[in-house]
């Protein structure tokens, strides 16, 4: 199977939905990039390079850029997606849903509820998120609490670029508005991806290692660590059985229940501030559905309830890392 | 500009009728609420457009079921405007079952899609850049249709408006602002809030061609509209259009008003849209007192029947709570 980028997956999944579907556009800042400059436009594809080569391929009706003003970007995508388009709006950086937070959540996100089910909303919201990247406290977030507590957004952090192509099919043909958390450290990591297309299913985990003695759940970009973490582990006996969820909203219970079941031990990796954050949402489910099961308290392996800091070294010590995801496993196995 | 005599005899004796027809139904069906609210049949707050039907009615003279309107919390005239079920509105404004968004919008939120009201909208400010995106459906599918963002005085400061307004004239996209200013902005005035000289000259400055009329002027209103549609449709460009209107009544039904003088209110009251349409037709002689009186009797039969209807009405099944978030989940 080829060998692809996470960010060539999320490519050619768009690229393939918009040959298939005329009603499929794409719009935000620099998706095309140089309108109106003396080099012309097509050349940047998105800031990360996640869209390079739509332009060109689609034109400037498909490929729309438009001003940095957010709010506009999604409210025009979400009244296009009432209409009968199915927009793909790009918000560079999650950070700065902080601008247009009115337009997903009260408007877009309540379109189908409020009008009793009469309206239809295929919106697709792709953003950027985590630390790592060296870019300060307003560039470097991972706020997918902020959406999974939004009834009527999907919510999707796909932390691999197989599940990245099917995960934003999926996005793309469905009706609902669906954030879509690209994970900017991944951006550059490759994985098997088949050339055709084909769908992920929301709502469905996956178990990237069965073991039997304490289950770890992470996502994004923390599935990879728990993943490497539980790899190293495994050495010394430890089985760790790792579970990526894949979306957040909505989110395979199921999965997770019987896994806990099992292990009886639950350790969650989340790149989030500790409060009303996801570690805390999951913790809450394990602990109402399978608390008789539990062998040990639940750990979270979480961010500080801090911003996010510039300096390197507090910013490596910010984010989950092996040290403290290992540290965290093995106080839950000695209980 | 042609004066308003001259224009209702532009237009046929059906053409005003059902103008007439829309007016006097806001009026009635405002009235109604206001009523209901009184009695307590109607939950949380209501903000009735009497005294602004002008506006909406000419606005929506000349759309299609086809065209797109986004409202405002004050949306009940722009619903009936566009040709919105008056009882299916009852139904929603007191939460039953058969409401036009299943009771589950109510009065900020009502729509119905398939007039191209996309929704009464309890942001302010919320509307606009939400028609941009439908003018943008009406271009990629090259369809001639054209998308209204109604919104106050109050919704013109906004930045989501200023926003919306950029990017219409960016993406080139049939888009027309509709600022009703009505003089306030809930409980504070446009000329407080309003830092601009006036809307019209702030949208203009943003690059959109935009114009001024008088809002209580049903003909003025229709022949600002022609020339936004015709800016429109024929070149697929946006246009704002200020109609200046008076609140006849508080910000919410039930509002004292402590703010507004005795005078004030007088004088805002005496600027009465449907009289001054009754007036202008009977004028020249196209609709006769009588005419116009029948219509009357026929609307507040209507506005009777959807009134019985809504209070008969149950409440939503509560098996209704948790359906519709998604289409699927």
């Amino acid at each position: 199977m080829p060998k692809k980028s996470y960010r060539q997956a999320i490519n050619e999944a768009i690229r393939q939905e918009m040959r298939r579907d005329p009603n499929v556009i794409v719009l935000g800042e620099d998706v095309a990039g140089g309108q109106g400059s003396s080099g012309g436009p097509g050349k940047v594809g998105s800031v990360f390079g996640v869209l390079a080569g739509l332009y060109d391929e689609f034109g400037a009706d498909r490929v729309l850029d438009t001003p940095i003003t957010e709010s506009a970007i999604i409210g025009t995508a979400g009244g296009a997606a009432m209409t009968g388009l199915r927009p793909i709006a790009e918000i560079m950086f999650a950070d700065f849903v902080g601008v247009c937070f009115d337009q997903i959540y009260n408007q877009a996100a309540k379109f189908r509820y409020m009008f009793g089910g009469r309206a239809k909303t295929p919106l697709v919201i792709r953003t950027t998120i985590g630390a790592g990247f060296r870019a300060g406290a307003q560039h470097s977030q991972t706020l997918h609490p902020l959406f999974t507590m939004v009834p009527g957004l999907k919510v999707v952090m796909p932390a691999n670029a197989y599940d990245a192509k099917g995960l934003m099919i999926e996005a793309i043909r469905d009706d609902d508005p669906v954030v879509f958390l690209e994970s900017k450290l991944l951006y550059d990591s490759d994985g098997e991806v088949p050339d055709e297309p084909y769908r992920v299913p929301f709502g469905e985990a996956n178990v990237l290692r069965e073991g039997k003695d304490v289950t770890v759940i992470g996502t994004g970009f923390m599935v990879a660590r728990a993943a490497q973490v539980a790899a190293e582990l495994a050495k010394s006996g430890i089985q760790c059985e790792v579970i990526d969820p894949r979306t957040t909203s909505p989110f395979d219970e199921d999965t997770l229940i019987e896994s806990v079941q099992k292990t009886g031990r639950l350790v969650v990796v989340d790149e989030s501030p500790p409060r009303c954050g996801l570690a805390a949402d999951i913790s809450s489910i394990v602990a109402e559905k399978a608390f008789k099961a539990l062998k040990a308290p639940i750990r979270k392996v979480t961010c500080p309830h801090t911003p996010v800091p510039f300096a390197p070294n507090l910013e490596d010590e910010y984010m989950p890392n092996p040290r403290r995801i290992e540290a965290a496993i093995r106080e839950v196995l000695a209980a | 500009m042609a004066d308003g005599a001259s224009q209702a005899l532009q237009m046929s004796r059906d053409e005003l009728r059902r103008a007439y027809r829309r007016m006097k139904t806001i009026r009635m069906f405002e009235e109604r609420v206001e009523k209901e609210f009184a009695a307590g049949n109607i939950p949380g707050f209501a903000h009735v457009y009497i005294g602004q039907e002008a506006s909406g009615v000419g606005v929506c003279h000349d759309l299609t079921d086809e065209d797109y309107i986004g409202s405002t919390h004050r949306g009940h005239g722009h619903c009936i405007a566009k040709g919105c079920d008056v009882k299916g509105m009852m139904l929603e404004i007191m939460g039953k079952a058969g409401g036009l968004c299943h009771g589950k919008g109510g009065s900020m939120h009502i729509a119905d899609l398939s007039k191209g009201m996309l929704g009464a909208n309890a942001i302010v400010g919320g509307s606009p850049p939400i028609a941009v995106g439908a003018a943008l459906t009406a271009k990629m599918r090259k369809n001639g249709r054209v998308s209204v963002a109604f919104s106050g005085d109050g919704a013109s400061n906004q930045g989501t408006t200023f926003e919306a307004m950029n990017m219409a004239v960016v993406l080139k996209v049939p888009a027309i602002f509709v600022f009703e200013n009505n003089g306030y902005g809930e409980h504070t005035a446009a000329s407080y809030a309003v830092g601009a000289p006036s809307i019209a000259e702030r949208a203009r400055s943003f690059g959109l061609m935009a114009d001024c009329v008088d809002g209580s002027d049903f003909f003025a209103v229709v022949d600002g509209m022609r020339r936004a549609l015709d800016r429109a449709r024929s070149e697929g460009l946006p246009y704002a259009l200020e109609t200046t209107c008076t609140r006849h009544l508080g910000h919410f039904v039930g509002d004292p008003q402590p703010y507004r003088t005795p005078d004030e209110l007088a004088a805002a009251r005496a600027v009465d849209p449907i009289k001054n349409f009754r007036a202008r037709v009977t004028d020249v002689k196209l609709l006769d007192l009588a005419e116009l009186d029948g219509i009357d009797a026929e609307i507040a039969a209507e506005i009777e029947d959807a009134a019985q209807a809504a209070l008969a009405a149950p409440f939503p099944d509560l098996s209704t709570l948790e359906t519709d978030v998604y289409s699927r989940y």
